[in-house]
């Protein structure tokens, strides 16, 4: 009986979450195009969110290259297509490990970094001080901080699938001698618009979810210091959940496209 | 007989005097939890009003309700003439710049230098300043007469407690409030800060000839600083007059605040 009822609320209050962080989302697109803009603020968490991620998605990027063509060379060998390898690697890279890696590794580094910061000042009475300065922190600091990561997360993106391909690369040349040369204009011609445009819209949702799921949580922290800690952990564990969702949604509108 | 009219003017509200804050039967409750319960209260054109009252008696709450951080369930909150229910967002923004604000926990912006907090208030006043391109006097100014001139470049995490409340103090009266908010200016400091806090405190009345409202359970705070007195216990003002009236009264319930 106990598990049922404990079941039943649970999902209530999933779905409470899901109205809240929807109301959110509806004010986040009301407050964005309203003046006053906070261009100087949105400038510098651009600058924020690209380079407290550039390292991370730089080395992970560079592993997943590497890891991915040492673990596919001997299958293709096997098959006599390992010249199919910059295709397969490119196309894989493009469409999708390079996006949902990054937005993943992102989602780590910079939902949880908006949910602590907007917690902790949430919990020190700074954005109460900044509300009765006469600004609106709603729009200084959620707007400005779920913008830069959607303008930031696809630039991210082509940079980590850059280095994924170099890594890639890399081992083309150590193990097959294959030319740096060589390998780029195989990834290119493998690659359309196709392959291009829909990971490239896909990543500006990925960074919206993330930005907007760590200034959610951080902005409604409660219960003192503790629940900057809860606003943090619970920031990437929804942010990567929905990281899935957007990926799953995406590439089924994707494969209708191709479809038509 | 009831224990307002035992000790002194119900609400202070007999005299001539303008009045700068009315607060009239305002009720709020977070979920079960009614914390005010009808409270009511006048401040005057240049006076010092104590609130006191135990933790989490309401007063933060009393206090935030005054500039519109929080929506009472019931009441009227009248501040310089203006009913903040009645106010839109630019109304209320405005009136705000006629109110300074010392929180808790001084809540200065983590991210932001001394001067940055000091002139972050006027980014959205600039009416108040026409004909002043620079900024830089008056955050001397503010900072000077806090003793602090030299922190100028300093970061928050850079000073000490008592250092922070000072900066506070002088974001607070940056905008040449005529009415001050303090919301427990002398928790968390040891007696020697407190004090200095409380002379800045009564430097900066006669200095601007601001009103001040003191929320407070530091009953040497209270002593010093309070013109008149009024005492919150279960959501209502219980008892109200000079520090002499309360310190002297018979009642049990208002004894136990001076007990040492």
């Amino acid at each position: 009986m106990s598990i049922t009822l404990d079941m039943i609320n649970r999902t209530k209050d999933f779905f409470i979450e899901i109205g809240d962080l929807s109301y959110f989302a509806v004010r986040f697109f009301k407050q964005a195009i309203t003046p006053p803009f906070e261009f100087k603020e949105l400038l510098k968490q651009s600058y924020q969110v690209g380079n407290r991620s550039l390292i991370l998605v730089a080395t992970t990027g560079f592993i997943i290259g590497l890891v991915l063509t040492l673990q596919t060379r001997p299958t293709l060998i096997e098959f006599g297509a390992v010249s199919w390898m910059p295709n397969m690697v490119g196309i894989s890279i493009v469409r999708e490990i390079g996006p949902v890696i990054t937005a993943l590794i992102c989602s780590g580094k910079i939902a949880s970094g908006f949910g602590a910061e907007l917690g902790s000042m949430r919990v020190t009475e700074q954005i109460d001080a900044m509300e009765v300065s006469g600004t609106n922190p709603f729009k200084y600091l959620v707007v400005t901080r779920i913008l830069a990561a959607t303008l930031m997360l696809p630039l991210l993106v082509i940079f980590g699938d850059l280095i994924a391909l170099f890594g890639s690369s890399l081992v083309e040349f150590m193990k097959g001698n294959v030319s740096f040369r060589l390998y780029f204009n195989s990834v290119f011609n493998a690659l359309s618009y196709g392959d291009l445009i829909p990971a490239t819209i896909k990543s500006f949702f990925f960074g919206f979810v993330i930005g907007l799921t760590g200034c959610y949580k951080g902005y409604n922290t409660g219960r003192g210091t503790a629940g900057v800690g809860i606003a943090a952990n619970t920031a990437v564990v929804m942010a990567s959940m929905l990281l899935f969702v957007v990926d799953f949604i995406a590439v089924f509108v994707s494969d209708i496209f191709y479809e038509l | 007989m009831d224990v307002k009219e035992k000790i002194g003017p119900v609400l202070g509200d007999n005299t001539t005097k303008e009045v700068v804050v009315r607060i009239q039967d305002l009720y709020k409750s977070f979920g079960d939890n009614h914390v005010l319960n009808g409270f009511n209260m006048v401040l005057h054109k240049g006076e010092n009003l104590v609130v006191m009252g135990k933790s989490g008696s309401g007063k933060s709450v009393m206090i935030k309700c005054l500039v519109g951080l929080i929506a009472p369930d019931s009441g009227t909150v009248e501040v310089l003439g203006k009913n903040i229910a009645e106010l839109n967002q630019t109304d209320l923004d405005e009136l705000r710049s006629d109110i300074g604000f010392l929180f808790q926990g001084s809540a200065l912006y983590d991210s932001m230098t001394v001067r940055e907090n000091l002139e972050f208030p006027m980014r959205r006043h600039r009416k108040k300043f026409e004909g002043i391109t620079d900024t830089l006097p008056l955050v001397k100014e503010a900072l000077e007469n806090v003793g602090l001139g030299h922190t100028m470049d300093l970061m928050p995490e850079e000073l000490s407690g008592g250092m922070k409340r000072r900066i506070a103090l002088a974001r607070a009266i940056i905008l040449k409030p005529k009415l001050i908010l303090y919301d427990e200016p002398t928790s968390g400091l040891d007696p020697i800060t407190a004090k200095e806090i409380i002379g800045l405190m009564r430097n900066i009345q006669k200095k601007y000839g601001t009103s001040a409202l003191i929320i407070t359970h530091d009953v040497d705070c209270a002593r010093v600083i309070s013109e008149r007195m009024i005492l919150l216990v279960d959501g209502i003002n219980y008892a109200e007059g000079t520090y002499e009236d309360l310190v002297t009264s018979a009642d049990p319930k208002i004894n136990a605040f001076f007990k040492k």
